[in-house]
C-alpha cells in the first residue's frame, strides 16, 4: 500500500551541494515491457517465465532455416493499447525492420524490431515534480521481439561453454522511448512509477521487474544550470529496479559532475550498473561500432491499424490512474494522499470502490484498508497482486465491518483484532465478534463499577490527576479498556471516568 | 529421352488405377533410374527411401481399397535442396549446412505429400540458391542430361536435371531471380515460378525473402500446372502468401486464346543474344501468330537497370538471412577460442565463394551511409520495373520473351567471371522483381541439339492465363516436332 519512499543515496555524495547547484541534470528513459500475451509475438508458444529451458520452442523463435514469423495480433493489441495509454498518435502504417547483428542468444541473427515507421509516436505520461505536474514527452512506442537467455553458470564445463535457453525467445515486447524532459532522479523516479502504474492498469505488462517484464536504461547528461545545449550523453543499462534506477542516476550525474570540475570531457558511451560495486561502468566500446543495418522485414506484411479497430481499442481502455484518483477525490471525498494510496493499483483501487458500493463510508474504508493492507503485507508475499493478499476478505464483509465500527457494534480497538481475524479465516465480522466475545459493553452501570474499580485500585494517580498531571488520565482509560478488553465504547470510559475523577 | 520420359502425371494415375503397377513398383524404378543415372548428372544429393516407400504403400492400400486417389497419387517427385524435408538432411547445397536435418516439413512438401506424391529424396543446386549454373554447389556440379558437358543452368539445377532425365515425374525448384525458369530453359523442360505469395514460402529456406518463390519442374506444362495446383495456396505460417483464390488450371488451359495479345518488349532482343536463340525465339512468336496470338511491341524502359537492382535487393536481404548460419544451433561448428574466433571460422569454412561474396555484398549495401544510395534507391527503381509491367499489362495479355539469352553454356565456362554469371539472368529477373508469374516452356533445339526455352510472364496471379498460352504453345509446338 505504501509507496516505496525515494531515499537520496549516500555513498556517491562526495560533490558539494553547491557545486552540484551550478548543474542541472537532463535524463531521458527507455524502457522494454513484456507485454502480457500468452503466447509469442511471433509464432505460438507459450510466453511462460519459469518453464524448463528450451520447452517453449519452436522453428520459428529458434530460428531454424526456413521459418517465417505471423504476428500475434493481441500483441499489436496491447502495443496498441500502451500506446494510447501514453496518448501516442497510432500510427495507421508502421513497419517491423530487421536489426541485424551477430550475438548467441539471437537466433536468426537479427531481431525483429521496428526503426523507420514505429507504431506510435508523439505521446506523454504526467509525473508529480515538487507541488506541480509535468508532462513528460514519449518519443515512440515500438514493438519488437526479445532474445533468448545465455546461460553461464552452474553446468559442467561452465569455463568452456555457455548455454542458451530460447523460452524466452521472440516473447513480445515494446519499447518506450521517453524525451530527455527529467531533470532529477525523483523525477525519473516518478516518470517510471507512472508509467508502470500506467502499464498495469491497462494489463498491457505484469511489468514484474524481477522477471524482467520491465526494462530500464536511462541516456543522462549534465549541462551547466541555465545552459541551453545539452551535454554529452552517457547511456546507462541495467536499471532493472526502482533502487537502481535512482543509484545509478545519482552516481552518474556526480561522476559527470565531477568530471566536468576536473576539466575533463564526458565520453558519449554505455555504460553498465555494477549492483555491487555500486557505481557505473564502461562497456566495451566495441558495443558501440555497431552498425546493425536495418532493413524492413520483408518476411512481414506492413502493420495497418483499421481507425475502427483503435477505437475499439480506445473504447475499452480502462480508467487510466490520473483519472482515477481525480474521481476519487471528487466523487468520495479523499485527500489527494488517500486518492493515491487507493489507486496505486488497478486491483486495489476496484477493491475499494466495491467496499463502498456495499455501502461502508469512503473515508473509513480508505482508513481501514491501509490496516488491513499492512495485515497482508505482513503474512502475504509482496509480489502477489492485492486480490489474492486479501485473500477471503470479501468487499462486502470487508464493507460490513467498517459499518460495524460506524455504529458503535466494535469499538475501533477491537476491529482491529476482528480485521485479523477476517484476514486469517474469511468469517464475517459479526461471527468474529460473537464467538470471541468482542460485542461491546452497553450496560453503562457495568462499565461505570469498572472505572470505579481502576479508580480504587490507583489512588496514588489518582491525586496525581487531582494535582494537575492530566496525563495520568490516558492510564485510567488504558487499564479501563484492558479489563473490558475492549468491548467498551472509549468515549463511554472517557465520560464516565471524568465524572468520576471530579466527583469528590 | 522420351522414353525416360515417358511417365507423366495422368500417365501415373493411369497405370494406378488399371493396377498395371504398384505405387511401391514405381517407385522402386524411379530409385532404380537414380542409380544409374545419378552417378554422372549429380543432380540428387539425398535420398529418403523409408518414406516414399511408406507414401507408396499408402498409396497402394488405397488402390486395393478401390478408393479415390488423391490427385498425385504415387507420382515420384523430388524437392530441391534449399526446402526443408522433416528428417531428410537438407544442405542448401552448403557445407555449412552439411549435417542438418529439419525437425519440420515446408509447407510445399507437407502439401504434396498429402495429395499423394512419393518424395524420392532432394536436388543440387548452387549453394543457398546462390548462381545460374549449378557450379556453386558444395556437393559438386550437376550435368545437363541433354549435354553432359554443360550445366544445367541454376540455382535449382538439380531439380531441372532429374525431371529432364526422368529420374522424377517432377520436382520443386525455386526462383529468386531466373532460378527455375532458366535451369527451366537449359534442360528443355517447362518450369514455372508462381506469382509472389501464390506458394508459402514456409520451410524454403530464404535467399532473398521478397524474391524467393517455390514452384514446379514438369514434363509438361499439364504436369506443371497439377503440381502448381496442390502446392498453392494461403498459409497462415506465412504472413506473405496470398489468400488470392486460384482458378482451375485444367480447365482454363483447355479454352482458346485466339485473339490473345502477347508483348514483345524490345529491351529483351538487344546485345549479348544469342543468334541462335534469337532465331528460335522468333520462330516460337510466329508459332503463336499462327495460333492466333496477336503480337504487340512494347516498351519497357526500366528494364537495364533490373540485374543492377536485383543483386542490390537480393544481396541485402541474403546478407540478413544468412546470419543465422552462425555454428551456434545447428549445422557446422569450427571450434575457437573465442565466439568471435568461432564465427569467423564457421562462415569461412562454411560458405563458399559465391555466397561470400554476396553476403559481402548485401552488407555493404545496407551500410550506414549506403542505405540510401543503394538499397532504398534500388527498391525504388523495383517500382518502376513493376510499374512497367502494370503498365504493359494494360495493353497485352501476356508478354513473351526469351528465358536467357543463350543456351546451356559449357562447365567452368563463366566461373570464373562472376559478372558474366549474372547476365544469365538479364530476361528472368525482371518477373522477380515486379512479383509476377512467370514459365519458360521449350522452344526447340539450337543446331548444336541444345534446348532453347521462351518464357510467358502474365499479370500478378493470372498463373491461369500463363498457363492456358504455355500449354497452348507446347501442343503447336509439338506438331512441329
Amino acid at each position: 500500500m505504501e509507496r516505496t519512499s525515494i531515499r537520496t543515496v549516500e555513498g556517491a555524495g562526495h560533490i558539494p551541494a553547491e557545486v552540484r547547484a551550478n548543474y542541472e541534470s537532463v535524463i531521458g528513459l527507455e524502457v522494454h515491457v513484456q507485454l502480457a500475451t500468452a503466447t509469442k509475438a511471433f509464432c505460438a508458444c507459450s510466453t511462460r517465465f519459469g518453464d524448463p529451458p528450451n520447452t517453449n520452442t519452436c522453428p520459428v523463435c529458434l530460428g531454424l532455416p526456413g521459418a517465417l514469423p505471423v504476428l500475434n495480433k493481441r500483441a499489436l493489441e496491447l502495443a496498441t493499447r500502451a500506446a494510447l495509454a501514453l496518448h501516442c498518435t497510432v500510427q495507421e502504417r508502421s513497419r517491423f525492420a530487421r536489426k541485424n547483428y551477430f550475438y548467441p542468444d539471437l537466433a536468426k541473427g537479427y531481431q525483429i524490431s521496428q526503426f523507420e515507421l514505429p507504431l506510435a509516436t508523439g505521446g506523454w505520461l504526467e509525473i508529480e515534480s515538487g507541488e506541480s505536474k509535468k508532462r513528460i514527452g514519449i518519443t515512440r512506442v515500438h514493438m519488437e521481439e526479445d532474445a533468448a537467455k545465455n546461460l553461464h553458470e552452474g553446468f559442467a564445463h561452465a569455463d568452456r561453454y555457455s548455454h542458451i535457453d530460447f523460452n524466452r525467445a521472440g516473447v513480445p515486447l515494446i519499447e518506450i522511448v521517453g524525451e530527455p524532459d527529467l531533470r532529477a532522479p525523483e523525477e525519473a523516479y516518478a516518470c517510471l512509477t507512472n508509467l508502470k502504474q500506467a502499464l498495469e492498469y491497462t494489463s498491457v505488462s505484469d511489468c514484474n521487474m524481477e522477471e524482467g517484464s520491465l526494462r530500464c536504461d536511462a541516456n543522462v547528461s549534465v549541462r551547466p544550470r541555465g545552459a541551453e545545449k545539452f551535454g554529452t550523453k552517457v547511456e546507462v543499462k541495467n536499471l532493472n529496479s526502482f533502487r537502481y534506477l535512482q543509484h545509478a542516476l545519482e552516481y552518474e550525474i556526480e561522476r559527470q559532475i565531477g568530471a566536468l570540475e576536473a576539466g575533463e570531457t564526458v565520453v558519449q558511451e554505455t555504460r553498465l550498473w555494477n549492483v555491487s560495486a555500486g557505481r557505473t561502468e564502461s562497456m566495451r566500446s566495441k558495443e558501440f561500432a555497431h552498425d546493425y543495418r536495418y532493413f524492413p522485414e520483408p518476411d512481414l506484411l506492413p502493420v495497418r491499424i483499421a481507425e475502427n479497430w483503435k477505437e475499439e481499442i480506445q473504447r475499452a481502455m480502462p480508467e487510466l490512474p490520473d483519472a482515477k484518483r481525480a474521481r476519487f477525490v471528487h466523487v468520495y471525498g479523499l485527500t489527494q494522499d488517500e486518492a493515491v494510496v487507493l489507486t496505486d493499483s488497478q486491483q486495489y483501487a476496484d477493491y475499494f470502490e466495491a467496499v463502498v458500493k456495499h455501502g461502508a463510508d469512503p473515508r473509513q474504508t480508505a482508513g481501514w484498508m491501509q490496516r488491513l493492507s499492512h495485515l497482508a503485507e505482513k503474512t502475504a508475499e509482496l509480489s502477489e497482486i492485492i486480490a489474492d493478499k486479501y485473500g477471503n476478505v470479501t468487499a462486502a464483509h470487508f464493507a460490513e465491518m467498517v459499518g460495524l465500527v460506524k455504529d458503535g457494534t466494535i469499538t475501533a480497538t477491537n476491529a482491529r483484532a476482528v480485521l485479523a481475524k477476517m484476514f486469517e479465516t474469511g468469517k464475517p465480522a459479526a461471527e468474529i465478534i460473537a464467538s470471541e466475545g468482542l460485542s461491546p459493553i452497553t450496560d453503562e452501570e457495568g462499565v461505570e463499577s469498572i472505572c470505579r474499580g481502576v479508580l480504587a485500585k490507583n489512588p496514588e494517580n489518582v491525586a496525581k490527576y487531582r494535582a494537575g498531571n492530566e496525563g495520568v488520565f490516558k492510564f485510567f482509560v488504558g487499564q479501563v479498556m484492558r479489563e473490558t478488553r475492549g468491548r467498551a465504547n472509549p468515549q463511554t470510559v472517557n465520560d464516565i471516568l471524568k465524572r468520576l475523577l471530579q466527583r469528590s | 529421352m522420351s522414353a525416360a520420359n515417358a511417365w507423366t502425371v495422368p500417365a501415373v494415375r493411369e497405370a494406378l488405377e488399371a493396377k498395371k503397377l504398384s505405387a511401391r513398383e514405381l517407385t522402386a524404378e524411379f530409385y532404380s533410374r537414380i542409380e544409374r543415372k545419378n552417378p554422372e548428372l549429380n543432380a540428387v544429393l539425398a535420398l529418403s527411401p523409408e518414406r516414399a516407400y511408406a507414401q507408396a504403400d499408402r498409396i497402394d492400400k488405397l488402390r486395393a481399397r478401390n478408393e479415390k486417389l488423391p490427385p498425385l497419387a504415387g507420382v515420384p517427385v523430388a524437392i530441391k535442396d534449399v526446402i526443408s524435408t522433416r528428417g531428410i538432411r537438407t544442405t542448401c547445397g552448403s557445407r555449412i549446412l552439411e549435417n542438418y536435418v529439419p525437425p519440420y516439413d515446408a509447407t510445399a512438401v507437407e502439401k504434396l505429400e498429402s495429395a499423394g506424391a512419393v518424395i524420392l529424396g532432394k536436388t543440387n543446386c548452387d549453394e543457398f540458391a546462390m548462381g545460374s549454373s549449378n557450379e556453386n554447389s558444395a556437393y559438386g556440379p550437376v550435368r545437363n542430361p541433354v549435354a553432359t558437358d554443360r550445366v544445367p543452368g541454376g540455382s535449382s539445377g538439380g531439380s531441372a536435371a532429374a525431371v529432364a532425365a526422368g529420374l522424377a515425374v517432377a520436382a520443386l525448384g525455386t526462383d529468386t531471380g531466373g532460378s527455375i525458369r532458366q535451369p527451366g530453359a537449359f534442360c528443355g523442360i517447362p518450369a514455372m515460378m508462381p506469382t509472389y505469395g501464390r506458394v508459402s514460402r514456409y520451410g524454403l529456406i530464404a535467399f532473398a525473402s521478397s524474391l524467393d518463390r517455390i514452384g514446379p519442374f514438369a514434363t509438361t506444362v499439364r504436369d506443371a500446372a497439377a503440381v502448381l495446383s496442390v502446392i498453392e495456396g494461403h498459409d497462415t505460417n506465412d504472413s506473405t502468401s496470398a489468400a488470392v483464390p486460384a482458378s482451375d488450371y485444367f480447365e482454363e488451359m483447355e479454352k482458346p486464346i485466339r485473339g490473345m495479345r502477347i508483348g514483345i518488349p524490345v529491351e529483351y532482343f538487344g546485345e549479348g543474344m544469342d543468334p541462335e536463340v534469337r532465331a528460335k525465339i522468333e520462330a516460337g512468336i510466329e508459332l503463336m501468330k499462327q495460333i492466333g496470338c496477336q503480337p504487340v511491341e512494347l516498351r519497357m524502359p526500366h528494364t537495364e537497370y533490373a540485374i543492377a537492382t536485383y543483386y542490390i535487393v537480393a544481396t541485402a536481404e541474403a546478407s540478413s538471412n544468412l546470419a543465422r548460419f552462425d555454428g551456434v544451433r545447428y549445422g557446422l561448428r569450427v571450434h575457437a577460442g573465442s565466439l568471435r574466433e568461432m564465427y569467423k571460422k564457421t562462415r569461412g569454412r562454411g560458405f563458399g565463394a559465391e555466397v561470400k561474396r554476396r553476403i559481402m555484398l548485401g552488407t555493404y549495401a545496407l551500410s550506414s551511409g549506403y542505405y540510401d544510395a543503394y538499397y532504398l534507391r534500388a527498391q525504388k527503381v523495383r517500382t518502376l520495373i513493376a510499374r512497367d509491367f502494370i503498365l504493359a499489362f494494360e495493353k497485352v495479355d501476356a508478354i513473351v520473351t526469351p528465358t536467357s539469352p543463350t543456351t546451356a553454356f559449357r562447365l567452368g565456362e563463366r566461373t570464373m567471371n562472376p559478372l558474366a554469371m549474372y547476365l544469365a539472368d538479364i530476361y528472368t529477373v525482371t518477373g522477380s522483381l515486379a512479383g509476377i508469374p512467370g514459365i519458360s516452356v521449350p522452344c526447340g533445339t539450337t543446331s548444336d541439339g541444345l534446348p532453347v526455352g521462351l518464357q510467358i510472364f502474365g499479370p500478378r496471379f493470372a498463373e491461369s492465363r500463363v498457363l492456358q498460352l504455355a500449354h497452348a504453345f507446347e501442343k503447336a509446338n509439338g506438331f512441329l516436332i
